[in-house]
């Protein structure tokens, strides 16, 4: 068994051993937290664990190479000649590394607010690891398409059950949303596999495949990766699920299930359908401005934390769908590739970096929460004066959020306005306004919950974080500032993969194919 | 026509099922009901019996044929044939413990259920029109006789008086439009009006013929405009019968439907595939949207097995070979899951708790954890969400339906899958995000709990090891 196959099934084996756990020493759901230490204990130990078993991703890579490494290949359903074909290059690694950092986190996030059916929270979440490790790692487009699928199914419980008063209509607006595109999705795929004879993701990208053709796949995977990333018009499912999901939940939906939107552009539509996405570059870079200025705007008005952030994250995503698709209007005005693959590698950091940043504020609203039982902006103020610890790493990651140069908000953000520019000026002052909305809506958001008079009795009687809290807050700050001073390793990880993926793009496959 | 010994082989697992069934019939009058187990442990042994023998035949790649032609014993009547035994079996095992708690454990259940079972496998086997006919009525009848099978609930005796009504009304449009075929082409078996239909196939009597038994085989599979007696019938019988209603038949129903359309009508496939397809699109969109406004859960179980009928049907009608391994496939994954939501309310009413409203199983968490589990791993097998067997199901009619170019059919499917998936949903989101609720599986008989959780299980093990059971129905189908 090769790493990444241990990094898939280990928290899933886990996560059922967590389950059997938890049923065995507590008969029925207890309230208190007390007794059920085992399972969630062994959670964290798993998880741990998969993070140290993945470690070596990042230090046996091969940055000098596009191709796929720590590869594993055998045969699943022969008659479709579907392969279990796993693997990673400089698009995924970072990706499923940060899915490993931030599980134990998530996991750590939720060791005491969560007090019913703890086994099951820990276990969905340990199963949700190895499923999202799985989409990541997946080189065949139908074992992707399983794990893809697959994890909607912890999601839509770790929602259902542990969500907030809303949460039903929350989680089955989630469930079907996405269901929904994904399934054109599942159709592109069978139809590449027809015209292929497989379902290497690898032999896709080789495919010549006419204009016409091109645009319905390309469609097909939009109406799955529009959905995910999430992109207006169809970004309304993730406020809600955001609103209602438990905090843990909203990181990982923050942090990780939205970077497969943005990952499944990189993998499938631009490189299988390059003509098409050139051909339709203008609207998606439409979408993509629309999600950073209007969504910005509505950012603005929120009165609830966790829907500010979700809106926040809206626009933040939208910059990575921005970096992917400047690349024609680049090409169109210059002609040289060196814009193109600073576009694309500014929307895959700019999703790591996101990944860190919305993941922490939602761990921050998390932390407030737990203590008043309130997500309203109006219920707090002045939180600086009884949580002081607390207050200065929410504002560091605010900053983080507004884009402040020297965290990594800064760097993606940055490097894709500077990819704008190369395409036009007008591009690249929308997607600057950003900054300024970005930093408005962040910014008053801190103003109005931690700084000011102390605004009410609970506020007064807030206690500042534990140790626990204060290592996870500590462990993502980490993060954000590493990417933001010296980005260069996670830079120099992904550049073969990006140079690769820029020539991929620049090649059209209508010649070949007629 | 001519007899040889070599038909006994083709025909030998009938031959034992049914000298057996008669033995279980003599045997079951000198049996008091006190000692009424002793008829359910015969049937077992039986259908264990049945599968040796079939099993003994082993992966014969050739076709064997009986009776002069009328009679085939190949790779898909075996494998229907062994999967219609496990059925029943199955469908025995759940529907003991109910019978005994509402006095109705008689000896006929089982002698019924295995006539069906020979009906089903009669079917299977039939390479001519009047012996698939035959097949069919032997199956109906049984079918009329179990769902009217509790005498003394006047909803039983309305539903099988309704399914029996229709279902004559049915096979009365099936064999006429199996005369006019005959008249026609001068033939009855399927070979040679294969080949009849082909040189005939501008006739318009044929097609005439041809539209009477599509509309024939509609009904049996419960295919909308034809699905009136499904929603009845699943509601009113008693829940054991509901159960062996919704499983073992689907699979007589698709080798009716092989034989004689993708076998015998192979000529006039530009005919018949339209109306598959309009029947198909109708049952899609009608179960799927018809279930989301049922609360009583038989009824909107009973609407999503005519929406799973409209993929089997769109399997079909994708054509040679891959549509008809596709269908066949999703036939049995579909038993499978059928088998384990109905076993799954037998389970809990042996114990008293009818469950007819989806309300009753709110908060099921709280009681029965495990079961909750396995309930929700069917419902999202259902809905066709990998990693269970319900995806790979609909994945391969849809491989099947792109094969054929039949790319608007394949987008209603999906479509209608998502609906689908939002009444699948609410079962789950009733059992294990809500709470109250009294029903429970306390107290319920071991073996039970075994067969469900084995049940439950086998679809994630499809799932996760699709291979196996893909081989199967290709080989089944190598020789359409």
């Amino acid at each position: 068994m090769g790493t990444l196959s241990i990094l898939i099934w280990l928290p899933i084996l886990g996560g059922l051993l967590v389950l059997a756990i938890g049923r065995t020493s507590a008969g029925k759901p207890s309230s208190d937290g007390a007794g059920l230490r085992a399972d969630r204990l062994l959670a964290l130990v798993v998880s741990v664990l998969s993070f140290l078993l993945s470690l070596p991703l990042w230090t046996d890579f091969n940055a000098a190479t596009a191709d796929m490494q720590f590869v594993e290949r055998m045969s699943w359903i022969r008659a479709f000649n579907v392969e279990y074909y796993l693997g990673v290059d400089g698009f995924s690694m970072p990706l499923v590394m940060l899915t490993t950092f931030l599980t134990p986190i998530v996991l750590l996030a939720g060791w005491d607010s969560v007090r019913v059916r703890t086994a099951e929270y820990f276990a969905a979440f340990l199963i949700l690891e190895g499923l999202m490790i799985g989409v990541f790692a997946a080189v065949d487009a139908l074992l992707f398409y399983v794990f893809w699928e697959a994890m909607l199914i912890p999601m839509f419980i770790i929602i259902g059950v542990w969500g907030g008063e809303r949460r039903i209509y929350a989680t089955v607006k989630f469930f079907l949303y996405t269901f929904l595109g994904s399934v054109f999705m599942l159709i592109a795929l069978i139809y590449l596999y027809l015209k292929s004879g497989s379902y290497s993701i690898l032999v896709f990208h080789q495919l010549p495949l006419s204009q016409a053709e091109q645009t319905l796949i390309f469609l097909a995977f939009l109406a799955a990766f529009a959905v995910k990333v999430p992109m207006w018009p169809v970004h309304t499912w993730l406020p809600d699920a955001h609103v209602e999901a438990p905090t843990g939940g909203s990181v990982i939906l923050a942090a990780v299930l939205l970077k497969m939107g943005g990952y499944g552009f990189i993998r499938f539509s631009l490189p299988i359908a390059p003509d098409a996405s050139g051909h339709l570059s203008a609207l998606m870079i439409f979408l993509s401005l629309v999600a950073v200025v209007y969504i910005g705007f509505v950012a603005l008005v929120q009165q609830d934390m966790k829907k500010l952030i979700a809106y926040s994250s809206i626009a933040h995503m939208g910059f990575v769908t921005l970096g992917l698709f400047i690349a024609w209007p680049i090409l169109a005005r210059t002609g040289s590739t060196s814009g193109v693959a600073m576009g694309l590698s500014g929307a895959m950091l700019q999703m790591i970096s996101h990944g860190f940043i919305s993941g922490a504020l939602f761990l921050c609203v998390g932390v407030l929460y737990d203590r008043m039982h309130s997500r309203k902006i109006a219920d707090y103020g002045g939180v600086v004066n009884t949580m002081p610890r607390f207050a200065a790493l929410m504002v560091f990651f605010a900053l983080a959020n507004a884009g402040l140069p020297g965290t990594s908000g800064f760097v993606g953000e940055f490097m894709v306005i500077l990819a704008s520019f190369k395409a036009g000026f007008w591009y690249a002052f929308l997607a600057s306004i950003t900054l300024i909305l970005g930093a408005a809506y962040t910014l008053w958001l801190v103003k109005r919950v931690v700084f000011g008079a102390v605004a009410n009795t609970a506020v007064a009687s807030l206690v500042d974080i534990s140790a626990r809290e204060m290592l996870i807050l500590v462990l993502v700050a980490g993060g954000v500032l590493w990417l933001g001073l010296w980005p260069a390793p996670i830079a120099d990880v992904m550049s073969a993969s990006v140079d690769h993926l820029a020539t991929q793009i620049m090649q059209s496959k209508i010649q070949a194919g007629l | 026509m001519n007899y040889s010994l070599m038909d006994l082989s083709a025909q030998l697992p009938e031959i034992v099922l049914a000298s057996g069934i008669c033995v279980l019939l003599i045997v079951d009058l000198f049996v008091r009901d006190s000692a009424r187990d002793l008829s359910y442990l015969l049937a077992i042994f039986l259908l264990a019996g049945v599968a040796w023998v079939l099993i003994g035949i082993g992966p014969d790649s050739t076709a064997h044929f009986a009776s002069g032609g009328s009679y085939v014993s190949d790779g898909l009547a075996r494998v229907l044939k062994l999967f219609a035994v496990t059925a029943v079996a199955t469908v025995f095992l759940y529907s003991r413990p109910w019978l005994r708690s509402r006095k109705l454990h008689l000896g006929e259940y089982y002698v019924l259920g295995l006539f069906g079972l020979l009906g089903i496998m009669v079917l299977a086997s039939g390479y001519s029109l009047l012996v698939s006919y035959i097949g069919l009525e032997i199956l109906s009848l049984s079918l009329y006789a179990m769902v009217a099978f509790d005498r003394d609930s006047s909803r039983s005796a309305e539903a099988a008086m309704k399914y029996f009504v229709l279902g004559a009304i049915a096979s009365g449009t099936l064999l006429y439009g199996m005369s006019l075929v005959y008249g026609i082409t001068g033939t009855l078996q399927i070979g040679e009006l294969q080949t009849a239909i082909a040189a005939q196939a501008d006739v318009v009597g044929l097609r005439v013929g041809l539209g009477f038994m599509v509309a024939g085989i509609a009904f049996k599979f419960g295919a909308v405009p034809f699905h009136m007696w499904v929603p009845d019938v699943y509601e009113g019988a008693p829940t054991p019968v509901t159960l062996y209603v919704g499983t073992a038949p689907k699979l007589g129903a698709l080798a009716l439907a092989v034989r004689i359309l993708s076998e015998g009508s192979a000529g006039l496939a530009s005919f018949w595939e339209p109306m598959l397809a309009a029947l198909a699109v109708l049952s899609l969109i009608l179960g799927n949207v018809a279930a989301i406004a049922q609360t009583n859960i038989r009824r909107m179980l009973a609407y999503s097995t005519i929406s799973h009928v409209g993929f089997i049907l769109l399997g079909l009608m994708a054509g040679s070979p891959g549509g008809i391994q596709a269908a066949l496939f999703y036939t049995i994954v579909y038993v499978i899951m059928a088998a384990g939501a109905f076993g799954f309310l037998v389970m809990l009413g042996s114990q008293g708790q009818e469950v007819n409203d989806l309300d009753d199983l709110r908060g099921l968490w709280q009681r029965s954890p495990w079961f909750t589990l396995m309930m929700v791993l069917l419902m999202f097998s259902m809905a066709g969400v990998p990693p269970l067997a319900g995806f790979y199901a609909k994945w391969w009619v849809l491989s099947a339906l792109l094969n054929a170019g039949y790319l608007g059919l394949a987008i209603v499917g999906v479509l209608t899958s998502v609906i689908g998936a939002f009444y699948y949903l609410r079962i789950i989101r009733l059992m294990l995000f809500d709470n109250g609720g009294t029903v429970s599986t306390v107290g319920i008989p071991l073996d039970l709990k075994l067969v469900l959780s084995v049940n439950a299980l086998l679809l994630l093990g499809i799932g996760l090891f699709p291979d196996r059971l893909l081989d199967l129905c290709a080989y089944a189908a190598a020789l359409i």
